[in-house]
């Protein structure tokens, strides 16, 4: 007879101290990151894995396999080349002020535009600026927008991001071309960047951000930081998208600080991943601010996507706006959960927020739970959640002028779309992402 | 030789309701005839416009409708579309995110696809001429192009737009479901007008109304009234004058009973 034994491990991310000891030696990193580090290593351990906790509980990503999703990547030789193209076209005309391209966590692909830099404006790997910029790093880093008590992943990326960007605009300056930045994957495995986005008083950017990785069969986990700081009277256009492969789990942290009379246009696009669980913040912290949030996700097969939003009001005078646009066909779930909060005595704020559902088919799961938690009395704040399908009555309008069914069903869908793509402020990117979502609807 | 469309005997109700609302409609309309239907309200006139148009909404039971000898009923809304079927929608849906101009150019491309299957549509700048001369020639402002379908355009805008829709596609024969409705007199007549530039020797219309007035600007070879599912009276223009002066009241009586 043969006795069984059955060790049991628990499923958890494999990361230990030595790792993070590991990479502070390997970068030759100063003191005050080696404690910073350690120090959001000690959180991370001393916090449970989320699960029941409210925004947490409608959350499973107990099919996550920790041991292949969080074990070590080492960059393999990959160079620009292997991303693909898509991805590293110019964002408007055939000049922009500055490429980061990343693959596998190491930086392959550096320009900045001359004119940026004779500015002042840093546009970097983040490793590097920390040698470089520690100053700025050492200010902004995890001090004001994500801090590793925000949550365990956060506290896990605070210990344990080993690539990422620096963005830096001095006060008074104007980045007129826009910015991109790649991060691509063509290996699976634990992938842990930070962004990190300093724009001061009365200055300026526009930012892309790419997110994509090689498809695969073997798991990969993305724990993200993104930290966007807009100093008073400053303006920053900021995209995010996310097309990571389908055995992908993100687990991310953004959040914007916006200053006095500043303005912040974000726009985050989620199409890609197995799961997705994404805190996206806006803290409007100076009266007169205005921070629009806006996001559209596209889930289907198997995907959930959990986007927990929140526009907290800690100034009077402010407004917010978010709209977000989803849809879901085959299995897939997602969820939008939503939240406008304001300290007391923040009088005149006018938040808003929205998520606007496409159900694309029987089985898919769409849920909206807007918010709001206000302690002012006068304060203009509103929310909805709407869900639709795809009208017959549409769709036979388009069909009575000779368009097939097929194709009167992405035109329909599109144009849900459109509305929010139009925010994006580069054509191409549009076009690039109308195209996505049109492979998507048939694939 | 002129194309007709050729309605037998048609039955209809609405999909999942028994209650028969086309109850033998017949009739023909060749490509350079006007034909105005009108009729008292609920007696079928709009169901008759979506059941030609392949409507999913209704069921057809019984007859046939034919365009140049080919069987619509068989066909989706798209193909009987494609085939030269044209219908000016009462109340045209908003269509966010679409514009005009690139809705009308994936139908225009739609038909260029059925000739041949390999064709890559309709190069962008011919397609810009072509509806910069369609916009011209309706006195439509050119921005509409540029505008999402229907989404914010009003009354007597919605109904340019279905007439703009019609002089672009060029269909052989044209339903125009109460395309006076909801207009002030202004509107009508830039709407009329619209239609009597694209009416002619290429093209049949069946203009369906409620009320004479648009039949001031609109002038039809045969007027029709329909009642209880049924063309009940046929005859020329002076029919519709007949219903402009009396109402519908004697037809209500002289066909009440067949009804029952």
């Amino acid at each position: 007879m043969v006795v069984q034994r059955r060790s049991r491990v628990e499923n958890i991310p494999v990361y230990s101290r030595s790792d993070v000891e590991n990479l502070i030696a390997a970068n030759n990193e100063p003191d005050w990151l080696r404690d910073h580090r350690l120090a959001a290593w000690e959180t991370y351990e001393n916090t449970p894995m989320p699960g029941r906790e409210e925004e947490w509980r409608r959350t499973d990503y107990s099919h996550i396999r920790w041991a292949d999703a969080s074990s070590v990547v080492t960059p393999n030789g990959a160079v620009a080349a292997d991303v693909p193209q898509k991805n590293l076209e110019p964002l408007i005309g055939d000049k922009q002020g500055g490429l980061l391209v990343f693959v596998d966590g190491k930086l392959v692909h550096n320009e900045v535009a001359d004119e940026l830099v004779s500015q002042g404006i840093i546009f970097k790997d983040l490793r590097t600026a920390v040698s470089e910029d520690p100053e700025i790093v050492r200010e902004f880093l995890m001090t004001q927008a994500v801090k590793p008590t925000d949550g365990k992943f956060a506290a896990l990326n605070g210990a344990l991001w080993d690539h990422g960007i620096l963005l830096y605009v001095p006060k008074n300056k104007v980045a007129e071309l826009p910015l991109h930045a790649v991060i691509y994957n063509t290996q699976s495995g634990g992938h842990l960047a930070h962004v990190l986005v300093v724009v001061e008083e009365n200055a300026q950017a526009t930012v892309q951000v790419d997110y994509a990785s090689a498809d695969s069969e073997t798991q990969s986990s993305y724990i993200g930081a993104t930290e966007l700081i807009v100093g008073d009277a400053a303006n920053l256009r900021y995209v995010a998208l996310q097309e990571w492969n389908r055995q992908t789990y993100e687990f991310s942290h953004q959040r914007a600080m916006v200053g006095e009379s500043a303005n912040l246009d974000w726009v985050i696009g989620n199409m890609g991943t197995r799961l997705t669980k994404a805190f996206i913040e806006v803290d409007i912290v100076g009266s007169g601010a205005n921070g629009r949030v806006s996001g559209f996700f596209f889930a289907d097969k198997n995907q959930f996507f959990d986007l927990d939003t929140q526009q907290n009001h800690n100034a009077p005078l402010t407004t917010s706006d978010l709209l977000f646009k989803g849809a879901a066909k085959d299995q897939a779930r997602t969820l939008w959960q939503g939240m406008i909060k304001s300290l007391p005595q923040m009088q005149k704020i006018d938040g808003y927020q929205v998520c606007r559902n496409l159900v694309l088919s029987h089985e898919a799961r769409m849920d909206s739970i807007p918010g709001l938690e206000i302690e002012a009395d006068d304060v203009m704040c509103s929310h909805a959640a709407t869900f639709g399908t795809l009208e017959e009555e549409l769709l036979f309008y388009l069909m009575a002028r000779g368009i097939p069914r097929p194709e009167a069903q992405l035109m329909v869908i599109d144009g849900f779309f459109d509305e929010l793509l139009q925010r994006i402020p580069f054509e191409r990117v549009r076009e690039r992402l109308h195209a996505e979502i049109e492979a998507k609807i048939l694939g | 030789m002129a194309v007709e469309l050729q309605i037998r005997n048609l039955h209809a109700h609405v999909e999942g309701d028994d209650q028969p609302i086309l109850r033998g409609v017949n009739l023909t309309i060749r490509q350079g005839e006007i034909h105005a239907l009108m009729g008292p309200n609920g007696s079928g006139k709009s169901t008759l416009a979506n059941v030609l148009m392949g409507n999913p909404t209704y069921e057809v039971t019984e007859g046939e409708v034919l365009l140049d000898g080919e069987n619509m009923l068989d066909m989706e809304a798209d193909e009987r579309s494609r085939a030269g079927l044209f219908l000016a929608f009462q109340y045209p849906v908003s269509i966010p995110g679409v514009t005009l101009a690139n809705f009308l150019r994936h139908a225009l491309n739609a038909r260029l696809k059925e000739e041949d299957p390999d064709s890559k549509g309709m190069p962008i700048p011919k397609f810009a001429r072509l509806l910069r001369d369609k916009m011209n020639l309706l006195g439509i402002d050119h921005s509409f192009a540029g505008r999402y379908l229907n989404e914010g355009f009003s009354g007597g805008e919605k109904k340019r737009a279905e007439v703009l829709q019609m002089a672009t596609l060029e269909p052989k024969i044209s339903v125009l479901d109460e395309t006076d409705s909801g207009l002030d007199i202004d509107a009508l007549r830039i709407v009329a007008e619209g239609v009597n530039k694209l009416t002619g020797p290429n093209m049949g219309a069946l203009v369906i109304t409620h009320y004479q007035r648009m039949l001031n600007y609109v002038k039809p070879d045969y007027v029709h009234v329909m009642f209880a599912g049924q063309i009940v009276e046929s005859g020329g223009p002076e029919l519709a004058l007949q219903l402009e002066e009396n109402g519908y009241d004697w037809i209500r009586e002289k066909y009440a009973v067949a009804q029952s």
